[in-house]
């Protein structure tokens, strides 16, 4: 005998076999998704979601291609939450101590109260992240964020207005254009190739026959 | 948490930890070039004629195609029987993007830098795509003991030799300056202190080429590309597909119609060049496969070009990612990177033997897979079919503790929410419908051959990697020839006169399609999946 759980879409109750995801029981009632569905995988923060327990006071969030219903739940999907986006030119603005004062000044207003975090679809410690960025600590603030899928949840529950997400971006653009040392190794080859120092040997193995280039893949040394 | 394992598999996972020493010890035998042959004929979906059709219609008629495939390409437009205004001009662009993934992403920066008016038609959200779910990482031939020759060696040994050479030679020389444009636009590539960037091994790479972002390459570069398209205030239409390429009198492409997929209004962009990066085709779920891709990957940039007259390259070949995820239910299909292979995880059957090199190709590692699960009658029931271990644990006693949180995290996440912990148990694989070899045409510009001003990028187009593409490679493509296509299709916009609009070669393809008989009576391209459960099944007589 399957396990069936009770859920709620848009308040109306429905019967779902209990290894299901929010996503395909949706499908399993009948929803032809067109938003709120992305990757299905956990990457893409498509299908923000927010539900409560029947009987329970307080709302629970989590991408719904990756949580399995539970009995009693009342679902909504949050596909989409307007955030702030911010025009800046990456070659022109700088890491530096007030930079995010410049762009994102609201999250001075954070009140501490840890809303982010706890809605977080992907358990990060997303006010974490806002105290790194306050403190001007860009590094720790990219790399606090590295996991966020962007579905928004954190901002739609913020009190301070803080769009959390692309504090994260900045501060990982600026990271990795900036802050991390240039990789000398990838400069040199970029010029090698650029003065055509390649272009030669290229040529000359273009240049063999198939049998010839077989012989080569089939006895090349491969790096341990 | 309760173990989420059935009692049989745990029963197989002491036979996986028994052999763990010994298996640390040694590395799997590689295959060689008979074997891998022999074994990718008998085993591999490509190399039998199950599952597939042969196209009645069109440029490639008398060739072979997945069913799915050939069932889109026999069927009339969704506008068919529709009237479009074509003097009704929504949008009126120099360059179209169809695509919003990490190539449409590319080819639209480097449009609007080269001074053009760009706009992007996505039919889910900008950055909704592949690209973002791709995660092990991008090749680049930049370390000392690499080379683009060596880059290419590999690209078109593991292609069956079948790749463009042209298209491989700009694939491979443009790696370590794609690297660079990214890294210059804050993408947070894996690096050592001193800034030299971290390579890893991969399947059917001699060199350790692969750059990485942690487990979230992918993520990491289209976001950054999305965040990047916004800032230069490059236009978007979000839940807004094409439906059909639009001609002039010429023949050249013209434009696109669209439609928005929330409300069904049609809109005519016109446009003097158009770049096509619809990606690929994992949601038509040929031969039956699972897969990993996007929602929206159903091959519609395939159809809407082949109506137009373009041709197809081995529309026959499929890459089936080893490892998609086969166990729980809730995962089935999803991408295990294959870098949780590159850093040291094994295959292993029911006995807890390893019965193939994890880092063969992905073509040759899958059929390995297919035959351990088939005739060998060595997989592990999942209770959708079988799969075989990967075994996770043997990572941190090579590289030790904490090097899976670090290098695979994405990965760690994703089972831990069901219970399992890769640290500390392995995982259950099987094969998964990944990327599409092949695509529409394309020649040394990623043009197409027939249709003048037409681009094609990323994994819609057919050419650059043979019958068998390697791991990030697809990554380095879609930045590669997402640029160079929004170069190109820039510069040809500058020259270009278009013409009046028409939709003439729908009518001339559904000629074709009633001479031949082969009228599927469906309509495509599909845009999205149908997964919803027919609930008026038992309600309606």
């Amino acid at each position: 005998m399957q396990e069936i759980a009770n859920v709620y879409f848009d308040g109306k109750h429905y019967q779902v076999p209990a290894d299901l995801t929010i996503m395909t029981a949706m499908e399993y009632c009948g929803y032809q998704l067109k938003r709120g569905c992305g990757c299905r995988h956990g990457f893409c923060g498509a299908c923000a979601t927010v539900y409560r327990i029947v009987g329970e006071n307080r709302p629970h969030f989590a991408l719904s291609c990756q949580t399995k219903v539970e009995d009693g739940m009342y679902i909504a999907t949050l596909p989409f939450f307007p955030l702030n986006h911010k025009i800046y030119d990456i070659s022109k603005i700088k890491p530096t101590d007030n930079i995010m004062m410049e762009f994102f000044p609201e999250i001075y207003a954070c009140v501490g109260c840890g809303a982010c975090t706890k809605s977080c679809s992907r358990s990060l410690n997303v006010m974490q992240y806002i105290a790194y960025a306050k403190r001007g600590d860009l590094e720790a603030c990219a790399h606090e964020s590295f996991d966020c899928v962007a579905c928004g949840i954190c901002s739609a529950r913020c009190p301070a207005n803080i769009s959390h997400n692309l504090v994260g971006l900045l501060a990982r653009r600026l990271t990795g254009k900036y802050i991390t040392p240039e990789a000398a190794h990838n400069t040199e080859r970029v010029n090698a190739i650029s003065n055509g120092e390649f272009d030669k040997d290229m040529d000359e193995l273009m240049a063999k026959s198939v049998e010839e280039i077989k012989e080569m893949y089939d006895n090349r040394e491969i790096e341990k | 948490m309760q173990t989420p394992f059935l009692p049989h598999m745990l029963e197989s996972i002491k036979a996986v930890e028994a052999s763990r020493a010994e298996r640390f010890e040694t590395e799997p035998r590689r295959m060689d070039a008979d074997e891998k042959t022999a074994l990718l004929q008998e085993f591999h979906p490509d190399y039998g004629d199950n599952g597939f059709d042969t196209i009645k219609i069109g440029a490639n008629t008398g060739e072979k195609a997945p069913k799915e495939l050939v069932e889109l390409l026999h069927s009339k437009s969704k506008i068919s029987d529709v009237n479009i205004n074509l003097d009704n001009i929504e949008f009126d662009v120099d360059v179209l993007i169809i695509g919003g993934g990490a190539a449409g992403a590319s080819a639209a920066i480097e449009a609007h830098n080269a001074g053009q008016n760009v706009m992007i038609v996505t039919k889910l959200r900008m950055g909704d795509s592949n690209s973002m779910m791709a995660e092990g990482g991008i090749q680049a031939a930049d370390k000392e003991n690499d080379s683009p020759m060596q880059h290419y060696l590999d690209s078109f040994g593991g292609g069956h030799y079948k790749n463009k050479p042209e298209l491989l030679r700009r694939l491979v020389m443009d790696g370590p300056k794609s690297i660079k444009w990214l890294n210059e636009l804050g993408v947070m590539f894996d690096k050592h202190e001193d800034g030299t960037m971290w390579t890893f091994p991969g399947g059917g790479l001699s060199r350790k080429r692969l750059h990485a972002c942690a487990d979230y390459t992918g993520a990491e570069i289209t976001r950054v590309l999305k965040d990047e398209v916004q800032n230069l205030g490059i236009e978007i239409a979000e839940f807004t597909a094409a439906l059909e390429l639009i001609l002039d009198e010429e023949g050249k492409v013209a434009g696109a119609v669209l439609v928005n997929m929330l409300t069904g209004e049609y809109l005519v962009a016109r446009a003097k060049t158009v770049i096509m990066a619809t990606g690929g085709a994992g949601r038509m779920h040929y031969h039956g496969f699972p897969t990993t891709n996007h929602y929206g990957a159903t091959a519609d940039g395939l159809v809407m070009a082949y109506r137009a007259g373009c041709n197809l390259l081995y529309q026959d070949t499929i890459q089936y990612h080893p490892s998609g995820a086969a166990f729980p239910s809730q995962l089935f299909g999803a991408l295990v990177t294959e870098k949780v292979r590159s850093i040291g995880a094994q295959l292993l059957n029911i006995d807890g033997e390893a019965f193939v090199h994890p880092l063969e190709t992905r073509d040759v590692a899958a059929s390995a897979i297919i035959r351990e699960c088939g005739v060998r009658e060595k997989g592990i029931a999942t209770g959708q079919g079988n799969g075989v271990w990967l075994d996770t644990p043997l990572i941190e006693m090579i590289h030790g503790e904490g090097k899976i949180e670090s290098a695979i995290p994405g990965m760690l996440r994703m089972f831990l929410n069901y219970g399992m912990d890769l640290r500390k148990t392995p995982i259950l694989v099987y094969p998964s419908f990944h990327y599409q070899n092949g695509g529409v045409e394309i020649e040394n510009d990623g043009n197409t051959k027939h249709i003048p001003n037409l681009f094609i990028a990323g994994e819609a187009a057919g050419g650059i990697h043979g019958r068998n593409r390697l791991l990030g490679n697809s990554m380095l493509d879609v930045i590669v020839f997402g640029r160079l296509t929004g170069q190109k299709a820039a510069q040809m916009a500058k020259s270009t006169t278009t013409g009046k609009l028409f939709l003439n070669h729908i009518k001339t393809y559904e000629g074709k399609i009633n001479e031949a008989g082969v009228d599927t009576g469906k309509l495509s391209p599909i845009l999205l999946p149908k997964y919803t459960r027919d609930v008026n099944e038992a309600r309606v007589v």
